[in-house]
């Protein structure tokens, strides 16, 4: 028997799939949440040198990886759109949007409220925060690139093109200002190995793991939302029975 | 009809452009007034100590340089496109690409090489030294170029939308940032007594880096938007 590995690249089986797999995400997500955050605030030691302000990582960390994987993502997206005009992975980079600028925003937001007791300031221009920072405009002018176009292919088009210029741009930007300026911490996990305690690690991980989870669910929950408002004059939407009631 | 060359095309898009302009000579100068208005405000807002003011010159003119080319992007492609001459620029036997090329020279001529002309003058009210001057210059001088290039893919990208002047900046200005960085540092860099070669490098490979893919996008844009 063949397989349609096409089948769910339309919007009307994808609608579908999209609502059944939620809850597979959001659940594993919510309770990854909860045991990270208890590792994290009660198991997890007090840090020799940062003392208790350094738990602010266990957030800040993942929403910073995730920020920008999620540009990335995005950015492919954007690129399946354009390259093979279809539909859905269009409405993916629109859905994928704003999780990513929430995270950005959550990352800097945590990493001020770390500076102010670490380094004595809310914002240091620091490579790290700046490109973060310009990662959330690069999010901005995405989001509002698509908002401002009425007809949606050419607002899908236009914004997959942007995407796909600043995803080209971000590693420039990134060292640029990486060589501008280095006071940002390096990382502490590396591949060769680690100097953090075991409960540490096991919160970083379950809360990185959470935050994907969510990515993936909250991302398949507003697919769906823009499948129903893009396609809401077809008959196939306004037989659903969530439409009709 | 004869088949232009590519640099035949190129000299007739840079010709007619530069041709149009010079019978509005208003639009170029309004840029101009206003980078010569951003940096003159400056001093006014942080004080007039000579000393601060050569330390922040290069930043100060480069940032004004970032938004005056942002002011001018939107008129790149309009007046083409409210007359239909884009249209048929589409539909040309020749590379869009080119034509694109060839507009965004254009568009650095009129918009980028009067504020490199004029910032020496804005660089003396800062008392910059000789050597900054110089510097300053020949950093303008590679790093304007670059903005128009990124510009023109904001400016295809909002072709005709409500609000376009704000949203190009809003797109084009972050892409822009490593510009203002390396440009800024060659100055600055100048100043510490040591050498710019790298930030000029960098700036020379992000210019020869723009060069080669930012016309082709725009035009792609272009296509996008007239769809």
């Amino acid at each position: 028997m063949a397989i349609n590995w096409f089948k769910y690249s339309a919007p009307t089986t994808f609608y579908g799939l999209a609502g059944k797999l939620i809850p597979f995400f959001a659940w594993p997500s919510a309770i990854l949440f909860v045991i990270g955050l208890y590792i994290g605030f009660f198991v997890a030691p007090t840090d020799a040198v940062q003392s208790e302000a350094y738990r602010i990582m266990f957030i800040h960390v993942p929403a910073s990886i995730l920020s920008m994987f999620i540009y990335l993502i995005m950015a492919g997206y954007a690129a399946l759109g354009l390259i093979f005009k279809t539909r859905l992975s269009a409405m993916m980079a629109q859905a994928l949007a704003p999780t990513g600028a929430l995270f950005a925003f959550i990352s800097l937001w945590t990493g001020a409220l770390w500076g102010k007791p670490m380094w004595g300031a809310w914002w240091v221009w620091d490579a790290r925060l700046t490109s973060e920072l310009i990662l959330l405009f690069l999010y901005l002018g995405f989001i509002s690139l698509h908002a401002s176009i009425d007809d949606v292919r050419r607002a899908d088009k236009a914004s997959a093109l942007l995407a796909i210029v600043g995803s080209v741009n971000v590693p420039i930007i990134y060292f640029s200002v990486k060589w501008w300026n280095t006071l940002h911490q390096g990382s502490t996990i590396k591949f060769s190995g680690t100097s953090m305690h075991i409960a540490m690690q096991e919160a970083i991980f379950a809360l990185l793991a959470a935050c994907w989870l969510y990515v993936i669910a909250m991302s398949l929950a507003r697919v769906r939302s823009i499948i129903l408002e893009r396609e809401a004059n077809t008959t196939w939407v306004n037989s659903l029975l969530e439409v009709r009631s | 009809m004869n088949k232009l060359s590519l640099f035949g095309l190129l000299g007739l898009v840079i010709r007619r452009d530069l041709l149009l302009a010079m019978r509005r000579r208003a639009d170029v100068l309004t840029t101009l007034i206003f980078f010569v208005m951003v940096v003159s405000l400056f001093p006014l807002g942080v004080g007039p100590e000579a000393e601060m003011l050569r330390k922040m010159a290069s930043g100060v003119v480069w940032v004004a340089a970032l938004l005056s080319s942002m002011l001018s992007l939107p008129r790149m492609f309009s007046a083409d496109y409210l007359d239909g001459t884009l249209e048929q620029m589409l539909l040309a036997p020749q590379s869009l690409t080119a034509l694109v090329l060839g507009k965004i020279v254009a568009h650095w001529m009129l918009s980028g090489l009067p504020l490199v002309l004029i910032a020496p003058v804005l660089g003396l009210q800062f008392d910059m030294s000789l050597q900054a001057l110089w510097m300053l210059v020949v950093a303008l001088l590679l790093g304007t170029p670059i903005l128009s290039m990124i510009g023109a893919i904001g400016a295809a990208l909002t072709l005709g939308l409500r609000g376009g002047g704000v949203l190009v900046s809003l797109l084009v200005l972050p892409l822009c940032i490593p510009v203002l960085i390396f440009g800024a540092g060659a100055v600055d860099a100048v100043n510490s007594g040591m050498s710019a070669v790298s930030n000029l490098s960098l700036l020379g490979a992000f210019m020869l880096f723009a060069l080669v893919f930012t016309p082709f996008v725009a035009a792609q844009a272009l296509r996008i938007s007239m769809e």
